[in-house]
């Protein structure tokens, strides 16, 4: 249960303050999700280069050790530290040599995000504290999603927080709670889909990702959701140049959505749009159920 | 006129002055700016006063309203007017779901469209959507209006008691229980009324009437997939 | 073989199923002939495991036991001190839980009012609104907001001490359900908006919000309306009881009342009644350890009802971290309820006095299930408040006993270790070792 904020710019001139306007509409929502707090930022990608954001709990140690470690494997990385997080840029080559090395030698250390495009960052806490400590208001990018969470059924942790990354630049947040969600992620544990946490909402991700593997759009896979996901929910998808909104049949969970000539923004409340440039003007409505909306740049 | 700052005083302060208002007080319309989507603006109010909302609200707005009637200059939350026992709301924009949720008296106007589940177990209330509204509409309304100017969504009515539904446009389908029922001189009466009351521009006429079917009033085997 | 060794071999016994018992062979003959499932009124009625399976310890050389009479045991209760500013003293940690005016006829209503009121403690409205019988009877009433929301106003809200939003119950955590029509009376179906006469049909959801995340915002608006006075209580049947006690506490409750499988019931589906939620006994450490968890265990209060009969319940209940319980079909046995007095009635309508449970059909012989003026007119308000009044005292008297045999000066500081069980059952459930060991099964997560 919990606030969902996505913001896509259409206008580029509002892409240096992704972040801040973000981070405002982020803690808007603390009341609905105290326990923990996750964005997704889409930035530039540069050819041929990987991003992989990597999480740690020790991470004055870990990221130095990581890093001179692939330094001595002779992979070029360059590293940017944030906090708990870190974001590791490489030339796609090498990305294979690098989750090797991580799974090895850093198993204790978590992918976050991989892609071209997408960096996450998610912490147990307070959305201000989350956001503040990730300077969440200094970044730049082309749209993100945050999340904050309130725990129904599976731990507070980091790994439980949203967003929950899909694959290759893509990710996912829910509101809601899902009613079957441990059958089938039995079932996609069979197919070999990893899980990380016993979270419901890993499962709709891992589903959208494993329909996507076998050759699925995001669309496809949003709208066969409606008949393999049970329970309420609301969704918000990211993916390298756009994102999507599906609120299950019931739509119990709230949704509103505004959008103006510079941008297109979701929000759990209203309150969470209420600082975004020009709201005033900005056609506001919620989403229908069970209905796949989608926005791309 | 007496503005309020909801920003700057805080929501409590609101309420608590509103709520010492007496019914002879002469402080009787205020302004409240920067609502910027807060929740319960203006709930439990028991006095013949005239609040008007300087933007979109949250939740719960004008929540178990009696007396007053409260003005939203933009959209309103989830359970707007839930509960109303008296008195008028009025949104100039949309409404999000259960608008009017449970209401027992009084007149909500949405000027704009309506989410889904409008109107559910509305007991008394008068509802006029001059828009559209949502799936789910009085869903187990028990009794009152439903008017609708524009199109309603899916399952109407869905376990509808004795509230009476009018749609001027089109039905997406009916819910369990629901049917379309003859338009008689009363109801056209009672239409006219309520569309002068929420300052709507129709004719009773074009309006369709929906009520129960009333199936489920008595439990019959034969009815059991409608559970 | 002749007639003679014929009569010489003993017959084979007739050996009844134990799957297609004569109770369930009679309901599947009821169901092929109305297509109707059962409904019925009451608590599950099945064994399952209870407050009987655990025995306290008592002092002796170890701990020393408070002279009975002289030594003080304490055992007020105060509800609501996390955000209210008017909490609610009750003199006794035993008050009475929600029953409908409508499942419940005004006379025992204003019974339960006067019985509470005299003992000291709390009564609790229901689905049909809040009757002047006992808000008038009632020094403190706590109003339940459900998601019928039949004759909600806020002038009642405002009257009322406490405010009570009901999630679920321990007879059907989950469900809404159906009442069959026989009694919605004239002015039952007034106080509901509800032509008279006809099938209730409850929603299981609140109409106007889902889940914590909306509770939250629900109980500000609630809080607001109240200026900030009133105690807000969320009951939760007892299904997830450490994840929803939690979620609750998020949500902002002062306090959290969980009502087990035991819980009684107006008018559900029997099906529900037997096989839905987790009895009593297995509910009260994993809400109690949910408060635990948040630091939050006697700041909100748990209240814990569901099959609550006697003072032993009561101390049980407390030592495993309750801070109060709540009755129901015990306060409605102590008006008379299935007294055997009315026996020949009992028969008349097909089942013997302690079974009777077809409180939805309005026939109640002792009157107080019923709308029938003649029969409600049998239940004499006074004398049933007066029973209720004895019967409170007694179980807070058994309670005191217990707690000062463990050495208590309040009954609040009854512990789980003051307690043994007498199966592995009742010990994983209430998490105490079984008798003589100092095992506890099932220790390590819920």
């Amino acid at each position: 249960m919990c606030g969902i904020v996505g913001l896509f710019l259409k206008d580029r001139s509002l892409e240096p303050r992704l972040g801040s306007l973000l981070a405002d509409m982020l803690v808007k929502m603390s009341d609905r999700g105290p326990d923990s707090a996750g964005i997704a930022i889409y930035g530039e990608g540069k050819e041929g280069r990987s991003k992989i954001t990597i999480q740690s709990s020790r991470p004055e140690t870990d990221f130095p050790d990581l890093s001179k470690s692939l330094e001595q494997a002779g992979i070029n990385v360059s590293m940017e530290i944030k906090d708990t997080h870190a974001v590791f840029s490489l030339p796609v080559a090498e990305e294979e040599r690098f989750h090797t090395l991580l799974r090895a030698d850093f198993a204790a250390m978590r992918v976050m995000s991989r892609g071209q495009h997408i960096e996450i960052y998610k912490e147990v806490g307070q959305p201000r504290d989350v956001a503040a400590r990730f300077d969440l208001s200094g970044m730049g990018g082309t749209h993100g999603i945050g999340h904050t969470r309130m725990a129904t059924e599976s731990a507070v942790t980091t790994m439980g927080a949203h967003p929950f990354s899909t694959g290759a630049d893509q990710c996912l947040v829910h509101n809601g709670s899902l009613s079957n969600h441990n059958s089938l992620r039995r079932k996609l544990r069979h197919q070999g889909m990893p899980f990380e946490t016993d979270n419901d909402t890993e499962v709709a991700a891992s589903y959208l990702s494993y329909r996507m593997m076998e050759g699925a759009s995001l669309g496809e896979a949003l709208e066969s959701s409606l008949s393999d996901l049970d329970g309420f929910y609301t969704f918000v998808v990211g993916t390298r140049d756009g994102f999507g909104v599906l609120r299950d049949p019931i739509a119990c969970k709230p949704a509103v959505m505004a959008e103006t000539d510079r941008y297109v923004a979701f929000g759990s409340e209203y309150r969470a749009l209420v600082n975004l440039p020009d709201i005033e003007m900005a056609r506001v409505w919620e989403p229908e159920p069970a209905t796949v909306y989608f926005w791309k740049h | 006129m007496q503005q309020f700052d909801l920003e700057a005083e805080g929501l409590r302060k609101l309420n608590q002055t509103l709520h010492a208002l007496g019914n002879d007080t002469n402080q009787k319309t205020w302004e409240v700016i920067n609502p910027r989507g807060s929740h319960a603006i203006a709930v439990g109010l028991d006095v013949p006063i005239e609040v008007t909302v300087r933007g979109s609200t949250g939740y719960y707005c004008g929540g178990m309203n009696k007396q007053a009637t409260i003005i939203v200059d933009g959209s309103a939350g989830p359970g707007v007017a839930e509960n109303m026992m008296s008195g008028k709301v009025i949104i100039e924009g949309d409404a999000s779901q259960y608008a009017g949720a449970t209401g027992r008296g009084g007149l909500l106007v949405i000027k704009g469209n309506a989410a889904s589940r409008c109107g559910i177990s509305m007991k008394g209330i008068n509802i006029v959507v001059h828009g559209n509204i949502g799936h789910m509409s009085a869903f187990m309304a028990q009794k009152g209006n439903l008017v609708v100017l524009g199109d309603a969504g899916e399952a109407l009515g869905d376990s509808l008691y004795e509230a009476q539904i009018f749609v001027r446009g089109s039905v997406k389908s009916l819910g369990a229980d629901c049917i379309e029922k003859e338009m008689r001189p009363e109801h056209i009466e009672v239409l006219k009324t309520l569309l002068e009351d929420a300052g709507a521009d129709a004719k009773p006429e074009e309006f369709r009437r929906y009520g129960s079917a009333r199936n489920l009033y008595h439990f019959d085997i034969d009815h059991a997939d409608s559970y | 073989m002749d007639d003679a060794s014929k009569k010489a071999i003993p017959p084979t016994a007739p050996i009844k199923s134990a799957t297609f018992t004569d109770p369930v062979n009679a309901e599947i003959r009821r169901a092929a002939a109305t297509g109707i499932y059962d409904i019925r009124g009451g608590g599950a009625k099945r064994k399952v495991p209870h407050f009987d399976d655990l025995l306290f310890l008592g002092a002796s050389i170890s701990r020393y036991p408070l002279e009975g009479y002289r030594e003080k045991c304490a055992t007020n209760v105060t509800l609501g001190t996390r955000f209210a500013s008017k909490p609610i003293e009750i003199d006794i940690p035993i008050t009475i839980a929600g029953m409908s005016f409508g499942a419940l006829s005004g006379p025992a209503k204003e019974a339960l009012g006067r019985g509470a009121t005299m003992a000291g403690t709390s009564t609790t409205t229901g689905d049909g609104g809040m009757t002047e019988e006992e808000r008038g009877h009632s020094k403190i009433l706590v109003y339940q907001y459900l998601p019928s929301r039949y004759g909600m106003n806020p002038n009642d809200l405002r009257r009322a001490d406490a405010i009570e939003v009901v999630v679920g119950q321990g007879a059907k955590p989950g469900g809404g359900g159906m009442l069959l029509g026989q009694k919605i009376s004239d002015r039952v179906a007034g106080m509901r908006d509800l032509p008279a006469g006809i099938d209730q049909r409850s929603a299981c959801r609140h109409p106007d919000w889902t889940g914590p995340d909306d509770l939250e915002i629900k109980i500000l608006e609630l809080r607001e309306i109240t200026n900030w006075e009133k105690p807000i209580y969320v009951k939760i049947g007892g299904a997830r009881p450490y994840f929803d006690t939690t979620l609750a506490v998020k949500a902002g409750a002062d306090v959290v009342v969980i009502d087990g499988m035991q819980g009684g019931t107006a008018a559900t589906q029997d099906v529900f009644i037997e096989h839905v939620g987790q009895p009593t006994l297995a509910c009260i450490r994993p809400a109690v350890k949910a408060l635990q968890d948040l630091d939050m265990h006697r700041e909100v209060q748990l209240i814990v009802s569901g099959g609550i009969r006697t003072g032993a319940d009561v101390a049980k209940a407390l030592a495993l971290g309750a801070d109060a319980v709540s009755i129901g079909t015990a306060a409605l046995i102590a008006l008379g309820d299935n007294d055997p007095r009315w026996e020949e009635e009992y028969q008349r309508l097909g089942t013997t006095a302690g079974a009777y449970d077809d409180w939805h059909e309005g026939r109640d012989p002792a009157g107080i299930t019923t709308q029938d003026p003649d029969l409600m007119s049998r239940l004499d308000p006074v004398a049933g408040g007066r029973r209720l009044r004895n019967y409170l005292k007694v179980m807070t008297l058994e309670a005191q006993t217990i707690a000062r045999a463990c050495g208590k000066s309040h009954v609040h500081n009854l512990e789980p270790e003051d307690l043994c069980a007498l199966t592995i059952e009742a010990s994983a459930m209430a998490g105490v070792p079984l008798a003589g060991t100092n095992w506890i099964p099932g220790q390590g997560s819920f």
